[in-house]
């Protein structure tokens, strides 16, 4: 790894992690600020619920948690958080070498005394980097959140941590997966709609795979991988499909090594 | 000793032709001019010999070490300046030039600093702000802080303007002097003949040409010009005649071959003016287009 490729990736990507964290630290805080009306209302809300389609639920995760209780109510908000991971986790992945080649900059970085080696390894240390400190803003907004608005409601710790420890398995995913597929077609002109279009796609796949209750589309999401109605329920993690989800993430890491270091850098013209 | 030796190399894109079999080297300190149309492979040959991209069959070597096995420690004294620049547009000149030093284990400040200045660059501005020929010369100084040994210049001097193109070329004759090799691409033979020692003439792929620039322009062609009352064309139309054209009472043509030849169709006429000359590169050149 190079120390300067690594500082000037990181440098690169800071305002978008300033921004990301900070957005998704107020979505924890603010959707959990309403958790003690839910809890007091509790009937009232579940009587509602029940009104809703039961597809309707299902998509949402709503079948299965308490909304009344502190994890059945995170569990919900958690849904979203993993939204944005995804997406911000499939930017970088899809920008990761895409964007030396879509700003023409590659010609410079691979014309330097660097191996591809180096390169890889410098930027994916860069981007995992910017998705910890991402993911540490969530661990610290969801405690603050669930210990200011919780009003003495008890809740296992364990499971909150299952939940917070499945952050960074969830975002290697998209990291990895974003960085093969862009290895893979010939060209990113974009990232935003590649990495919209993998986070929302596997959502919604594993919102119809509730409808449905099909359980083959459950293999391919990380959305059912790491689903945190099913951890908040068990306490604990659907063990194959985690181990499932970890060897996707690490076959395109590997892929992409491969590939990358074959790559030709396509010509500006 | 040959610091590029290219061995029967050969890239394809897919089923696009890129260059096909193509041999040379490039003896040290030599300034070697690599010339053809666009799209002839040019550049696909210098992004060969920096693993941008990889051959599909034959190999190359710079400083006596394969190219795709051995990029990095190459890459270590080689300069580079591509034919369109692009840099991270955020950054401000300066600290790009300085993310290019910290790439080498050598102190580059002192030398970025001569360059900037020799070019008038300005450090402080945004790469974003700078017009094409000021990236240009951003591309120059971080092509050249490394002091490298070996100089890959791609289509160089579009967007200089001609004081800024004569101090460019001041430069690397400098640099040159100093026992920097130059491998100089281009398509406008003017440049080409005013730096290069030897060329590599390039036409869809394939190397048509090898030589010095005093061989090709002395040993190949003269451009033969005749006035004369009452001149017949034809009776210039000897083997090693090429182009032969005429208008009003001149006739000029390319001669190849014993210029007696020449000489003794010309006995017994009465000329009022002839003119033998070297062609310039450039008609030589347009030969091996047509």
């Amino acid at each position: 790894m190079s120390a300067n490729i690594y500082k000037h990736e990181f440098r690169t990507r800071l305002r978008s992690v300033v921004i990301w964290s900070g957005s998704i630290a107020f979505l924890v805080i603010f959707y959990f600020s309403m958790f003690p009306v839910f809890a007091d209302q509790a009937a009232l809300i579940n009587q509602m619920m029940a009104r809703f389609p039961q597809a309707m639920r299902e998509a949402f995760g709503l079948g299965r948690v308490d909304l009344a209780t502190v994890l059945g109510f995170y569990s919900f908000i958690f849904l979203f958080i993993q939204l944005c991971l995804a997406i911000q986790a499939g930017n970088y992945g899809f920008g990761l070498v895409s964007v030396e080649e879509s700003e023409l900059t590659a010609d410079f970085l691979l014309s330097k005394p660097v191996s591809r080696t180096q390169v890889l390894i410098s930027k994916l240390l860069a981007a995992l980097t910017s998705l910890i400190i991402t993911n540490l803003v969530v661990w610290v907004s969801s405690f603050v959140a669930i210990s200011l608005f919780r009003e003495q409601r008890q809740y296992e710790p364990r499971t909150l941590l299952l939940l917070l420890l499945s952050i960074v398995i969830f975002q290697l995913f998209f990291l990895s997966v974003g960085l093969v597929v862009s290895l893979l077609v010939k060209r990113v002109r974009s990232v935003t709609p590649y990495s919209l279009g993998l986070g929302f796609g596997s959502y919604v796949l594993s919102a119809f795979s509730g409808m449905l209750g099909d359980v083959k589309l459950e293999l391919i999401t990380p959305f059912k991988h790491l689903d945190a109605a099913y951890i908040v329920q068990h306490g604990a993690f659907d063990t194959p499909l985690v181990l499932l989800n970890i060897a996707v993430t690490l076959v395109s890491l590997a892929a992409s090594y491969w590939l990358y270091l074959r790559r030709d850098i396509p010509a500006i013209s | 000793m040959s610091v590029i030796e290219v061995n029967h190399l050969t890239k394809y894109y897919g089923k696009a032709r890129g260059i096909i079999d193509v041999s040379f080297s490039e003896e040290e300190g030599e300034i070697f001019g690599f010339i053809g149309p666009n799209g002839a492979g040019k550049s696909t040959t210098i992004r060969l010999l920096l693993s941008l991209i990889y051959p599909t069959s034959g190999s190359a070597k710079v400083f006596g070490q394969d190219v795709v096995a051995h990029g990095p420690e190459i890459r270590r004294d080689i300069g580079y300046l591509p034919s369109e620049v692009y840099y991270y547009e955020g950054m401000k000149v300066v600290d790009l030039l300085k993310y290019s030093a910290s790439f080498y284990d050598r102190d580059c400040t002192q030398r970025m600093h001569e360059l900037s200045e020799l070019m008038e660059l300005e450090m402080n501005r945004r790469i974003s702000d700078l017009s094409y020929g000021n990236k240009k010369k951003v591309g120059i100084v971080q092509g050249l802080l490394h002091s490298p040994k070996l100089l890959f210049l791609d289509e160089p001097t579009a967007g200089l303007d001609p004081l800024m193109q004569r101090k460019f070329f001041n430069l690397i004759r400098e640099e040159n002097k100093r026992g920097v090799t130059v491998f100089f691409s281009s398509h406008i033979l003017g440049e080409v003949q005013r730096l290069c020692t030897r060329v590599g003439i390039i036409r869809e792929g394939r190397i048509v040409e090898i030589s010095n620039i005093r061989t090709l322009q002395q040993n190949n062609y003269k451009k033969v010009r005749v006035t004369a009352d009452g001149l017949n064309p034809a009776a210039f139309d000897l083997p090693g005649v090429t182009n032969l054209e005429a208008e009003n009472s001149t006739v000029h043509f390319f001669f190849k071959g014993d210029i007696n030849a020449v000489l003794q169709r010309m006995h017994g006429v009465q000329v009022t003016d002839v003119t033998i000359e070297e062609p310039t590169l450039e008609e030589i050149f347009m030969h091996y287009y047509e």
